[in-house]
This record gives C-alpha cells, sequence and structure tokens, in this order.
C-alpha cells in the first residue's frame, strides 16, 4: 500500500504540494510514482528564478528504464531546486515526501493550480487505478 | 494479453511486475532492478528466457543448409556441443536476426532465434530449407533458464545428481550438452559466466523455486538489458535490424568471408558494399542517461543512439551509437536540448565483474 500523508495535496500526474509557512510550496513526487518509477539514477531539476506555469514539465526524473516529465501543478517562480538529488537521485526513492522533494516555487498572485486532491481523494484514485 | 511462459504464475507469486516483451508478458522485474543487475555481477540470478524460440534442424545436409543460410560459418563447430553466435541476413545483407547455433551430431544442430521474429524467422528457415531436405520443429513444452554470475554453474550443478552435476561442470565455454533431461548450455547474454538451460516446462517452477533456496536471485528483463549492454552485446530490433547489415552494427567479426567460395545469403550485398556507418560505444562524461534515438552530435555528421540506459556497475551512463565511419573520441548528445560530452570507447564496458574502462570518478 502507498503511503499517502494526510497533511498533503496531489494531482492525478502524482505529484504531491505541500505549502510551506513562508508562502512559497514544495513539489516531489508520490510514493506511488517513484515505485511506478522504478531505482531513480537521475534527476533535473529546474534553475532558480524559471517561471512555471500550470502543467509545465519542470523536472525530469529518469529510472534506469527510462525518463519521465513532472509537471508542476502550481504556476510561479521556482526559489529552488532540491540541490541534493544530484549525488542522491535515489533520495527520491527512499524518502519521496521528505529528502527527494524536487522543488519549491512562489506562486504567482493569484496563481493558477491544477486540480488538486486531499489524500483521501489520491487514495481513491490509487485504488481505482489499481482496478 | 499476450503469450505466458510456463512461469509466469511464479512470477506474479513472487511480486514480479509484468510486461508485454515481443507479445510475451514477461517480468521485468521483481524488487529493483538495480539489485538484481548486482546480483548477477556478483553472485548469481536466474532470468526466464521461455519467451526464445528453439529449433531443431534435422537431415543429412543440415551443415551445408546453415552455411548457406547463416553469416558465420558453422564449418567453425568441430566438436560435438559447440556453439556458434550468427546473423540471419537477408539477401540484401539486412539482419533478419541473430541466434545461437548448436551442432549436436552430423545430422542434427538446434538454433535459439528471438521471440519478437520467430514467426517470420520460422518461414524464412522453411522456405531455404526445402532444397536442402531439412526437416525444421520448433521446440515446444520447453522452458528455458538463463543462471548467470561467478557462482551460477556451481549453484545449477547443485541441483543435479553428481554424475549429472559433473558432465555440467565440465562444459566448456560456449558448449552445451544433454545432461539428464535438461539441455545445458554454457552461454549468456550478461558478460559473466554462467548457464543456459532447457528443462521440461513441467519442471521449470521446481527448478525457479530450488534455485531460489540455493541463493540465485530471480532477475527480470529490466536487468538482463542492462546487463548485456554493459556486456556490449547488441539487442535485435534496437541495435541491428533488416535495415541495417552487420558491419554498421558492430558484427564484422561474426561474418565469415573467408572461405570465399561459401556463398550465404547476404554475402553478395555485402561484398558490394562500403559501411558509411559504425556502431560504437559511448560512455557519458556528464550526469544524465543516454537513451535509444537521442541523436549524437559528430565532426563528421550526425548519428544516433540505438541503446542507452544508466550502468550500474560503472554508475555511469552508457550507450551504444550508430555514427559516421571513420575515427572518433569525442561526440556530443543531445539530451532534452543540451549538449552533453560523451566519450567513444571499444564495448565491452564491463567484464566478468570489471569495468574495461579507464573511468575517472
Amino acid at each position: 500500500m502507498s503511503n499517502v500523508p494526510p497533511d498533503l495535496q496531489y494531482t492525478k500526474t502524482h505529484e504531491w504540494v505541500r505549502r510551506l509557512p513562508d508562502g512559497t510550496v514544495e513539489i516531489g513526487i508520490t510514493d506511488h510514482a517513484q515505485h511506478a518509477l522504478g531505482d531513480l539514477v537521475f534527476v533535473e531539476v529546474p534553475d532558480t528564478d524559471k517561471t512555471v506555469k500550470v502543467g509545465d514539465p519542470a523536472a525530469v526524473v529518469e529510472s534506469v528504464k527510462a525518463a519521465s516529465d513532472v509537471y508542476s501543478p502550481v504556476a510561479g517562480v521556482v526559489t529552488q531546486g532540491n540541490p541534493g538529488l544530484a549525488a542522491e537521485p535515489e533520495a527520491v526513492n527512499n524518502d519521496p515526501y521528505g529528502k527527494g522533494w524536487l522543488m519549491r516555487l512562489r506562486p504567482a498572485q493569484g496563481a493558477a493550480t491544477a486540480e488538486l486532491m486531499s489524500a483521501a481523494e489520491y487514495q481513491k484514485l490509487l485504488q481505482t487505478e489499481a482496478a | 494479453m499476450g503469450h505466458k511462459t510456463p512461469l509466469f504464475e511464479l512470477h506474479q507469486e513472487l511480486g514480479a511486475r509484468i510486461v508485454d516483451f515481443g507479445g510475451w508478458d514477461m517480468p521485468v522485474q521483481y524488487s529493483s532492478q538495480i539489485t538484481e543487475h548486482h546480483a548477477v555481477r556478483r553472485a548469481s540470478g536466474v532470468f526466464d528466457v521461455s519467451h526464445m524460440c528453439p529449433i531443431d534442424l534435422k537431415g543429412t545436409r543440415v551443415r551445408e543448409f546453415l552455411r548457406h543460410l547463416l553469416a558465420n560459418d558453422v564449418a567453425k563447430l568441430t566438436r560435438p556441443g559447440k556453439a556458434l553466435y550468427s546473423c540471419m541476413l537477408s539477401e540484401g545483407g539486412g539482419v533478419l536476426d541473430d541466434l545461437i547455433v548448436y551442432f549436436l551430431t552430423d545430422t542434427w544442430f538446434r538454433l535459439v532465434v528471438n521471440a519478437g521474429t520467430r514467426d517470420k524467422d520460422l518461414v524464412w528457415i522453411r522456405q531455404q530449407s526445402a532444397q536442402f531436405d531439412v526437416s525444421v520443429t520448433e521446440l515446444t513444452d520447453l522452458a528455458m533458464l538463463a543462471i548467470q554470475g561467478p557462482e551460477a554453474r556451481a549453484k545449477t550443478a547443485s541441483l543435479l545428481s553428481g554424475s549429472a552435476a559433473d558432465a555440467a561442470m565440465a562444459l566448456g565455454p560456449f558448449f552445451a550438452a544433454r545432461v539428464g533431461n535438461w539441455f545445458v548450455a554454457r552461454t549468456g547474454y550478461t558478460g559473466e559466466d554462467g548457464f543456459e538451460i532447457m528443462i521440461p516446462a513441467g519442471d521449470a517452477v521446481r527448478v525457479w523455486r530450488e534455485l531460489n533456496a540455493a541463493g540465485v536471485a530471480s532477475c527480470g528483463l529490466g536487468a538482463r538489458d542492462t546487463l548485456r549492454l554493459e556486456a556490449g552485446m547488441n539487442l535485435y530490433g534496437n541495435d541491428m535490424d533488416e535495415k541495417t547489415h552487420p558491419f554498421e552494427s558492430g558484427l564484422a567479426w561474426t561474418v565469415a568471408m573467408e572461405p570465399a567460395e561459401r556463398r550465404f545469403i547476404g554475402r553478395s550485398a555485402l561484398e558490394n558494399l562500403t559501411p558509411s556507418k559504425q556502431l560504437v560505444g559511448l560512455l557519458l562524461e556528464e550526469r544524465g542517461v543516454l537513451r535509444s534515438h537521442q541523436q549524437v552530435l559528430t565532426p563528421s555528421g550526425p548519428g544516433e543512439i540505438t541503446s542507452g540506459s544508466f550502468s550500474p556497475t560503472l554508475e555511469r551512463s552508457i550507450a551504444l551509437a550508430r555514427v559516421p565511419a571513420g575515427a572518433l573520441q569525442h561526440v556530443q548528445v543531445d539530451i532534452r536540448g543540451k549538449h552533453l560530452n560523451a566519450r567513444v570507447v571499444k564495448p565491452p564496458f564491463v567484464r566478468f565483474g570489471k569495468s574495461t574502462l579507464q573511468i575517472d570518478k
């Protein structure tokens, strides 16, 4: 069973969003997504100050098998890509909601967001996909 | 729903992720592709390769037939049990398939061809065999297991009785023999020592479980692909196909142009061409992952990656790439618009668990 922390929001494309106290948001991929991808060997995170729109491919995670885009669920300006993933891409596998975060954004004023789900809704989506 | 091997239900029970491979439902990985890869480099692993197609050829003119059918020369096979790797070419010199041929007796040879090409191979071989009066029989009701790694032979032999175990352990590299009701070959597709065995389908589950119990790890096709790429071995359909010939596929060593009077299928086409391309190995010198179809930029023109992956042994990305012929040392690869530096190297990248390359960490 996938780990789905209750305090985060989720997308249909298996990203998670954490709202940080300073008004920025932290984005990563879910436990379900990292498991489906398998062992990650390379992660490309966006440069600081890059402007992203909702649904833009903002990061790339590569497993042994394949490269996959990670889509930004929020419009805004990148404040930081996770610098630790260059040396340790497997952090996304081992700790997808912690050390494996991909990027932080400052949402644009009145920013558009993708349709975000609660943890309960995301759990339901995973059950539907598994069925 | 694809074809299923006799081990399909066991793979599911072992928690494998199943994918379609050439029309077959096959395990791509059980737990971790990297862990399975290392198991083969450092100890032993077992792969289900029952999707591949064994074909028996029998007749008094079978050797003559194979000297016509195959680009490599079965005249090299003088001792019973010896195996040879060869391409099977079209008249135009394109690679119809790559295969292993085993010399069993003067009237009996066995081929093992790829799963994705089995139907067209059988049609082609039957068509060509008619004038040689050779019978062509696809073997069914068999399971094929590849047990690979430095400990693979000893672990496999531990499942056999004393004399059978001795017979299996006595096989030289690229030799095969009947051992009881097993066909045991000291061949593989990983760059490690090991066996490929053909056994009755009904025994497959028991043998797999016994191998697991002996400490042989279950390994999926994902690890098989990274292992063969590190070993510098081509994958049919990726690195060569009907539209490419052996000389631009790193396979010149498998084409026996001598003796000149052996007129094998595809020979005339090969004699009349000057290869404008070559297949080389690439080692990415920056962070990233090489993938098939990425464009390669060279001083003598563009090329293309035919197989690329992360190498678990080297912890770098490696690839096979088709590039313009001629000496090349450094190239660039276009990865999502960025041009990353790669070094041209001669495969294999890894042999018997060790890197063959000088790599600065």
